[in-house]
């Protein structure tokens, strides 16, 4: 039995964010801090010529940073060296940075930027993702003899799914402020950023210093959603140039419409199914073609596409499998990451696809997962076996014991009253935690904790708090390792002077793989109290541990991270253990589509949910609704289009998330099946619920109106050319 | 920026000028100051002109002040009961904030063609009370919204007032198809009223936002009056209107067709079901 693990432990960041008293990147603004933005490019492609100051404009006044100004290399720290920080020459999409200007004030500032025009050469964008032809990366997944399954197989049906992009819409935009050198010959930058350790490397190469002299701070971060991994970077870069040229601090704070207009969203995907099966729907043969638009850049593509193809044959048993993923490039503003990682497309067009075949062969969908669903024993599709933890016959059951989806005719002539249709729709599907294959055990995660004089326990890592709930989850973990209460546990600042590299907060690890570093580090330094003190001495844990220290005891304990035993991953033929673990979890929708209007109600909402451990059960069911709500905006009512390689939606006015009105009652059914290395059983939560709400909306709707959805969002506009499409005598 | 802030009628009318700028609740103009579309140069702030707040009974019919705010219209009871529409549109144009301060004046002195509000008093039949030094003049709403962000307004001259006429035993409906549930701009918006005399159409008024640069009276379902409304009458006199909707960042010009005719079909139909 667990004390505090499992509680609803209240959220130690909690009161200061409800009364204001957290400081946000652009609430603690030093005096004297300058104002800077970026000039950015006017057209998708095409060359950068220069630019033309206007001389009724006193530039003393302000400084500039250009391409050739950058002390380092001109790139913005990731996995290829491809994007520049600003552009010297070749420009690859719209908004992409050209010139940095910083300015005393803001009306400065924007004067400033109205004299500047900048020159370019225009050359048509390639904004087609079919017709492109760099490929950023490409995977290919191979299980089995597909080829010959297909051919063999009794049945064999081919669809073509769509998913578009996605806005974060994290309630904070994206903000740095950023320190002149120091005397000690260090930078310092403070933002809102998920990912401290990847600032640090991309300033140090920017400014051609040692990594130890960035010193990167997370402040207080409303939202990332994976909107906050790589951008930060990007925006911290250009803070600490101006900073540099400035002699000054320098804010670079973004207001709703740069940051909607300019920063990455979630990738488009067109993913293609050829799937054989038998007469009773189980599975024979996948073979899927997944392609991205990975935007102008490489960013992070590479890993959202090795996300994309791990996940694309869903969470289904099938001995020959063949996945081939690209992510190519295009001139639109560069996708990137967004909580889901490639997963929920991906989810989306194998869970249409297994409707298809339900309908195809007059099976219950509900049906035909059972039938397929992995279980303990089997193998994925990279061919690795499942273990330990599978919760994915007990997802399936509650949720079906829950909703009596099984009992409703799915997709069956019902008789039509009204103005209105209803229908229900079902997914099932998987979500890995922690890094893909063998990122884990390269990246060498770290956790320190340490005793401070009063005898509390400070726990160093660089996991950030971005509304998610690191600091709960940690206190609790941290407080339980070390058997004691979470008043004596203190979560510090995300700090790169004062804490580990625990790796990036995000890909569903911070928990399972960060909070099982931090579980181990507790113990032992349990383990030296007691062995200090002998096991069952008096007095409190802070006391025991003042009793330890002035012993003359080490209380500082740093943990990296170890891989499971047994784990096994080819990165080259991408064959392996994917993951360590799975979540597991299935989604029932119930939807109202009114015919007049095609606006689709989401009447009720059911996940059930294998999390492992609900390491703090009110924030994983906070996880799980958030998530599951974005999952719902992202079916039918997220539009992001674009022209000209431009976004379409670039306010808030336009771009659309769902409000409380557009959100379902929901249910959310947890199940803990624990998994042996993830603290006290815990796995990952934090992607997985954005998988399955879009496939489950689709079949709902579909379920309601007769007509196949394989695109999303499902948007009024698409459902009523596609009604008209069924029905030409209600054309006008 | 340079903006007075007069405090009565006669000081607001006294500062107009040919290129006034007139900020009322500024839920429009906050937004374009800060896009640059408007600049905010020669402001007359007329939020603190009280003798153009205030709603009352005027016969058996309204007076609304230009600056009643949506909030007001939502919770005031004669309102709601002399122009249920009016309060129905209000409470759905935003979030709570907005609705303490847009304008039924600012929405009519905006005339953006996507307005929830002026679809409504176009259907109402209500009028437009205009003040100016010289004296007041009235216009009906449809002849005030001339087009795409212009009106019948004089640069002399402040929206007063509108003017509801007494219900009678007309019978209205409104429906605003938005992006989402709530603070969200129209994709198609939608308001009609219909009078009933022995089971003939004896008057009926509809108009709808965003399917055309201006709120638009929908005259093609004029010809319903003094027909019986039957089902086909009804979607013969629906096939009639003429409107002509754009994409935009929102929605699409055949899903605003579509969706305006699909709704007006059912509204019509519920409006002039028989049950007197």
């Amino acid at each position: 039995m667990t004390r505090v693990v499992g509680t609803r432990l209240r959220r130690p960041e909690g009161p200061d964010k409800v009364t204001g008293r957290a400081m946000y990147v652009a609430d603690d603004v030093p005096v004297g801090c300058w104002w800077g933005k970026a000039i950015r490019s006017p057209v998708a492609h095409g060359e950068l010529l220069g630019f033309e100051l206007d001389p009724a404009f006193d530039f003393s006044q302000v400084v500039l940073v250009r391409a050739a100004d950058i002390p380092g290399v001109n790139v913005v720290d990731l996995i290829v060296d491809d994007q520049p920080i600003l552009a010297s020459d070749a420009i690859e999409h719209w908004g992409q940075p050209l010139l940095l200007v910083a300015a005393a004030d803001q009306a400065t500032l924007d004067a400033a930027v109205r004299a500047i025009d900048v020159r370019v050469r225009e050359s048509e964008p390639l904004l087609d993702m079919e017709a492109a032809e760099v490929v950023f990366k490409e995977i290919v997944i191979d299980k089995g003899d597909v080829d010959a399954a297909l051919a063999s197989a009794p049945h064999v049906l081919r669809r073509t799914y769509h998913t578009d992009s996605q806005e974060q819409m994290y309630i904070e935009p994206q903000g740095a402020i950023a320190w002149p050198e120091a005397a000690d010959g260090t930078v310092l930058v403070r933002g809102s950023l998920q990912c401290p350790y990847y600032v640090q490397r991309a300033l140090a190469r920017a400014l051609d210093i040692e990594p130890a002299r960035a010193r990167v701070v997370q402040a207080a971060t409303g939202g990332g959603f994976g909107g906050k991994e790589e951008y930060p970077s990007v925006v911290a870069c250009h803070a600490a140039l101006l900073a540099r040229a400035a002699g000054q601090p320098v804010a670079v704070i973004y207001d709703r419409h740069e940051d909607l207009a300019v920063t990455p969203k979630r990738h488009p995907a067109r993913v293609r199914h050829a799937t054989g099966y038998d007469d009773d729907g189980r599975l024979l043969a996948m073979d899927v073609d997944v392609l991205l638009d990975g935007g102008a850049f490489t960013t992070l593509s590479p890993v959202v596409l090795s996300r994309a193809a791990i996940h694309a044959a869903g969470a289904y048993r099938c001995d020959a499998v063949r996945i081939r993923g690209r992510v190519v490039k295009t001139n639109h503003v560069p996708y990137g990451a967004f909580r889901g990682f490639g997963a929920p497309q991906v989810c989306f067009a194998v869970e249409r696809q297994m409707d298809a075949i339900a309908r195809e062969r007059d099976l219950h969908p509900a049906t035909l997962r059972k039938r397929n669903a992995l279980r303990l024993g089997d193998t994925t599709a990279t061919s690795g076996r499942l273990e330990e933890s599978v919760g994915s016959e007990e997802v399936l059951a509650k949720i079906l014991e829950r909703t009596g989806f099984e009992d409703h005719p799915w997709c069956q002539p019902r008789p039509a009253a009204g103005r209105k249709r209803r229908g229900a729709g079902f997914s099932f599907f998987f979500h890995g935690a922690g890094f893909t294959g063998a990122g884990e055990v390269h990246l060498k995660a770290k956790v320190d904790v340490r005793l401070a004089a009063d005898g509390r326990c400070e726990v160093h890592s660089a996991s950030t708090e971005f509304g998610q709930g690191t600091v709960t989850m940690f206190t609790a973990i941290a407080a339980e390792a070390l058997e004691t209460g979470p008043d004596d546990v203190l979560v510090v600042e995300p700090d790169t002077g004062a804490v580990p590299d625990s790796g990036p907060t995000v890909a569903s690890r911070t928990c399972m793989v960060v909070g099982g570093c931090l579980a181990r580090a507790c113990r032992e330094l349990r383990a030296r109290i007691d062995a200090h003190g002998g096991q069952g001495a008096e007095g409190s844990f802070r006391e025991r541990a003042r009793a330890f220290l002035a012993a003359g005891g080490d209380g500082r304990v740093e943990v990296t991270y170890a891989s499971p035993p047994g784990l096994v991953w080819d990165d080259e033929r991408y064959e392996g253990d994917a993951y360590p673990a799975y979540g597991w979890a299935a989604d029932y929708v119930e939807v109202e589509v009114d015919l007049d209007t095609f606006e689709v109600s989401m009447e009720r909402f059911v996940s059930a949910v294998d999390v492992g451990k609900a390491i703090q059960p009110q924030l994983v069911e906070g996880q799980i609704e958030g998530g599951s709500l974005q999952a719902l905006g992202f079916a039918h009512i997220e539009v992001v289009g674009t022209k000209d390689g431009r976004f379409l939606q670039d306010r808030m006015a336009t771009c659309i998330i769902p409000t409380t009105l557009d959100a379902p009652p929901m249910e959310v059914l947890l199940v803990e099946e624990p998994f042996s290395h993830g603290p006290y059983g815990a796995k990952g939560v934090g992607e997985l619920p954005m998988d399955g709400g879009a496939p489950a909306v689709a079949s709902a709707i579909e379920d309601a109106l007769g007509i196949s959805i394989d695109r999303v969002p499902a948007t009024p506009e698409r459902l009523a050319a596609a009604w008209l499409a069924a029905h030409p005598e209600e054309a006008l | 920026m340079s903006a007075v802030s007069p405090t009565s009628l006669d000081a607001a009318l006294a500062a107009l000028t040919a290129d006034t700028v007139v900020l009322a609740g500024g839920t429009d103009l906050m937004v374009e100051f800060r896009t640059g579309r408007t600049r905010a140069e020669n402001v007359v702030d007329i939020w603190r002109v009280d003798e153009l707040r205030g709603i009352a009974a005027e016969g058996d019919g309204l007076r609304l002040g230009a600056l009643t705010t949506c909030a007001e219209l939502v919770r005031d009871p004669l309102v709601r009961e002399r122009a249920a529409i009016l309060a129905e549109a209000a409470d759905e144009v935003g979030a709570e904030q907005i609705k303490n301060r847009a304008t039924l004046g600012g929405n009519l002195g905006t005339a953006s063609p996507a307005a929830d509000l002026n679809p409504v008093l176009v259907a109402l039949d209500a009028r437009v009370e205009l003040v100016s030094t010289q004296g007041k003049r009235e216009l009906e709403a449809d002849a005030f919204l001339r087009g795409y962000r212009e009106t019948a307004r004089r640069p002399d001259e402040l929206i007063g007032a509108v003017l509801i006429p007494p219900p009678r035993k007309r019978r209205s409906a409104f429906r605003k198809v938005g992006t989402r549930r709530a603070q969200a701009i129209s994709k198609v918006v939608v308001a009609a009223t219909v009078e009933l005399e022995g089971g003939v159409v004896r008057s009926v008024r509809a108009a709808a936002g965003s399917v055309a640069p201006r709120t638009v009276r929908l005259r093609g379902l004029e010809a319903l009056v003094g027909q019986q409304p039957s089902a086909d009458a009804i979607a013969a006199a629906v096939r009639a209107v003429d409107v002509t909707p754009i994409d935009d960042v929102r929605s699409t010009a055949a899903y605003r067709e579509l969706v305006l005719r699909r709704v007006l079909v059912t509204m019509l139909g519920r409006l002039c079901a028989a049950d007197e």
